[in-house]
């Protein structure tokens, strides 16, 4: 295959970018850093859509099935025949999928970095760090090995950590990198050891083999897999539902998502890139990257990974609706949107109409990409210009930022799955995939996408609308070229990258989906959604205590939201009070008794037997000659009478 | 009577182990060194021996006696220069004052 030098190009560009600034140093120039960073993530991301035209319309389709090439695989590190980790590169529609939506969105917010960064420090440093970013996340999504995808999962965990905690002479920024790593790699840990169990079983880490072995029913190595039980459930089960905490962990899922939130204490582009485009879905990627085990072999593990999904999605919505730090409402809705990913992968069958939710999900992936990162972006120019994250200190700001308003605004209607919008289609994929399947919860993700539509236009009304801004600086714009560019381009695809008929390309077994487009389905979600608009513009248009007068009547329930459903004291309770109390108080007991102890005895004993001894060293040398002769007189014995 | 093989390796023990006394009993450094040559000598007394008896047709004995010497020379040179710097740190070149390596 021709493209296997320009994938490794698209992969090693950020790299390049990553280790230029490092290997360079303090000495790196910092106005050349974001021209740097821009130039090769644009030659990156151009490459990428070669590669997804040539693999999409040109080499990728065989009879009609999408393949899963494997141009390139170098064994790394080899267990026994068969079990290696390699690095390679798998493609497949949604690999390929992910590196454009990766590299694209990854050079919006390098472009839009260059003017949110100047005049800051390190600013070498930062665009250094979202190269990595990058290059992990392009290392994650292209992994033809399960092993190889858990590195790459852990460097984008690093990145992430080295980005949230960017502004490091900030407290705040400080604990929330600690909390964001800590959270992550304690469910990665459960990824480990799923990919443990599963290659136990499997025999391999190889993708490719690894789903073809656990799935279908001759397989040997999938009926060990489900005849070896542990606590009731099948091994198989087990190593799946922990590959599912270490993307419910990444994916900011429920009740693993404490640490996204704070995950916004980074800088914002940061956030767009990061925490709501790319890394957050890795959760959703690891799942739909095994759906064939899932879907085929552990149907009870998919319909853990619908609830948790499901549940996530209407949590997170519930919460966004009282924040009134734009960034967290960003944050909660994020998660809630990718709680609609994984929910939509949970409702999926595997193959052809079945698979409609698998496509679902992989499209509103795509499409939550753009108009998220647009909705990060735009937060970023509000907090730049209005000095603060609070909504409660913005309002009546369309008349100063124009084009951030009207982009923010195509932002917040394809969120809402207003049509013709592009969060409608893959929205409406969704609830049409679970409509089919379990109607409870089709009314669930129904209300959740009402309450989307809420929060996302509460926001909008209470930044744009609500009361006249007091202008404290006249002069302050919206920002330049490079603000803006970013900000027109991801609306533009926000419009336009619905209509793509994604089931054609992305689909659970590689063979085109036609999903048709039903127009009295399409009916009562957008009429809730226009609804809860309504509703949010009622409340939050013009200045007026509607809001607080609900509020004040939910009294509880509002509480109880605003609070985030207390989720992050019962981790600080238990924490604190069990873990610490307990667990790490008994521990360090015998930690400071027992093996402190026992070394502590070694080093005594050594110090009084060589207190003893010491004396023969007597700095006589008569003495010592004495010893020499008696010695070689025993030795000569020794040999002579041969005593031993 | 002419002297055996025996003879000569009960002389070289006999003086082997008056050099090994003698080192291990005096004090003063140059008696010591006087030892050592003696056990040096003990040894090279048994080399000729040993040739002349047991390898009377090769010299190899012989000439690995007059290297030794030599070498002793040379070797003595290097212990009296040593001597003199340790009679002149410590004005004694009694061993018992020589004994700051240790514990």
């Amino acid at each position: 295959m021709p493209q296997t030098i320009w994938i490794l190009i698209i992969v090693l560009l950020p790299l390049v970018g990553f280790l230029f600034p490092a290997l360079i140093g303090r000495k790196y120039p910092a106005s050349i850093a974001g021209l740097v960073g821009v130039l090769l993530h644009l030659a990156s991301a151009i490459i990428s859509l070669f590669v997804a035209y040539a693999y999409f319309f040109q080499v990728g389709k065989v009879n009609g099935i999408y393949q899963k090439m494997i141009p390139l695989k170098y064994s790394w590190l080899q267990f026994y025949e068969g079990m290696s980790i390699d690095m390679g590169i798998l493609l497949d529609p949604i690999s390929v999928m992910m590196i454009v939506v990766v590299t694209f969105i990854s050079l919006m917010v390098h472009i839009y970095s260059t003017a949110y960064m100047k005049g800051k420090e390190r600013i070498g440093t930062y665009f250094s760090f979202l190269a990595l970013f990058t290059f992990s996340m392009l290392g994650l999504v292209i992994s033809s090995n399960i092993f190889q995808m858990y590195i790459f999962w852990e460097l984008v965990g690093l990145s992430s950590f080295l980005l949230i905690g960017f502004h490091y002479e900030k407290i705040a920024a400080r604990t929330a990198a600690r909390k964001a790593f800590i959270v992550t790699r304690f469910a990665d840990l459960g990824f480990l050891i799923g990919i443990l169990v599963l290659s136990f079983y499997g025999g391999t880490l190889d993708f490719n083999t690894l789903i073809e072995r656990l799935t279908g029913n001759a397989s040997p190595q999938l009926q060990a897999a489900l005849t070896t039980t542990f606590i009731g459930l099948p091994a198989l089960s087990w190593g799946l539902i922990l590959l599912f905490i270490g993307g419910a962990g990444k994916s900011a899922m429920f009740p693993l998502h404490i640490w996204l939130p704070d995950a916004m204490e980074g800088p914002t582009p940061v956030s767009a890139l990061i925490h709501a485009a790319t890394m957050v879905v890795a959760g959703v990627f690891l799942v739909a990257r095994m759906f064939p085990v899932f879907a085929q072999s552990a149907s009870d593990v998919l319909k853990l990974v619908e609830y948790i999904g499901l549940f996530s999605a209407f949590f997170a919505a519930l919460i966004a609706c009282t924040q009134t730090d734009i960034k967290r409402v960003l944050a909660y809705s994020t998660m809630s949107q990718i709680g609609f990913m994984m929910f939509s992968l949970g409702v999926s069958g595997y193959g052809s109409e079945n698979g409609l939710g698998f496509s679902a999900s992989l499209f509103h992936l795509f499409t939550h990409a753009a108009f998220k990162a647009l909705l990060f972006l735009g937060a970023g120019s509000i907090i730049h210009f209005v000095q603060s994250n609070e909504i409660t200190s913005m309002g009546g700001l369309r008349k100063y930022m124009p084009i951030t308003h009207i982009t923010f605004l195509i932002a917040c209607l394809a969120i809402s799955g207003v049509p013709p919008f592009a969060g409608f289609f893959s929205k409406e994929e969704i609830l049409l995939a679970c409509y089919q399947q379990d109607l409870i919860a089709y009314v669930i993700a129904l209300i959740t996408s009402g309450l989307t539509a809420f929060y996302i236009f509460r926001l909008y009304f209470s930044v744009f609308w609500n009361k006249p801004h007091q202008v404290n600086q006249p002069s302050h714009g919206e920002g330049g070229f490079a603000i803006l560019l970013p900000l027109i381009i991801l609306s533009l695809a926000s419009i336009l990258i619905g209509w793509i008929p994604f089931g054609m390309f992305v689909s659970s077994d590689g063979i085109a989906l036609h999903s048709s487009f039903h127009l009295y389905f399409s009916i009562l979600p957008v009429l809730i959604g226009l609804i809860a608009i309504a509703i949010a513009g009622i409340l939050y248009k013009s200045e007026n205590n509607k809001s607080e007068r609900i509020a004040a009547s939910l009294k509880g329930v509002y509480r109880i939201s605003k609070n985030k459903f207390y989720i992050d004291e019962c981790y600080l309770f238990i924490t604190r009070n069990i873990l610490f109390r307990y667990l790490a108080k008994s521990a360090a007991w015998f930690d400071r008794n027992v093996v402190d102890g026992f070394v502590v005895f070694i080093g005594d004993s050594t110090v009084r037997i060589s207190e003893r001894i010491k004396v023969i060293q007597s700095g006589k040398m008569q003495q010592y000659a004495l010893y020499f002769l008696i010695g070689a007189l025993a030795i000569v014995l020794i040999f002579v009478y041969r005593i031993m | 009577m002419q002297p055996g093989l025996y003879h000569l390796l009960f002389i070289s023990t006999a003086l082997f182990f008056i050099g090994v006394f003698g080192f291990l009993t005096r004090r003063n450094l140059i008696t010591m060194l006087m030892s050592i040559e003696l056990m040096l000598n003990s040894v090279n007394i048994n080399f000729v021996a040993f040739n002349k008896y047991l390898w009377p047709g090769s010299m190899e004995g012989v000439f690995f006696t007059l290297f030794i010497i030599a070498i002793a020379a040379a070797e003595a040179a290097l212990a009296i220069a040593i001597i003199i710097n340790v009679y002149r740190s410590h004005k004694s070149i009694d061993v018992e004052q020589i004994e700051e390596l240790k514990y």
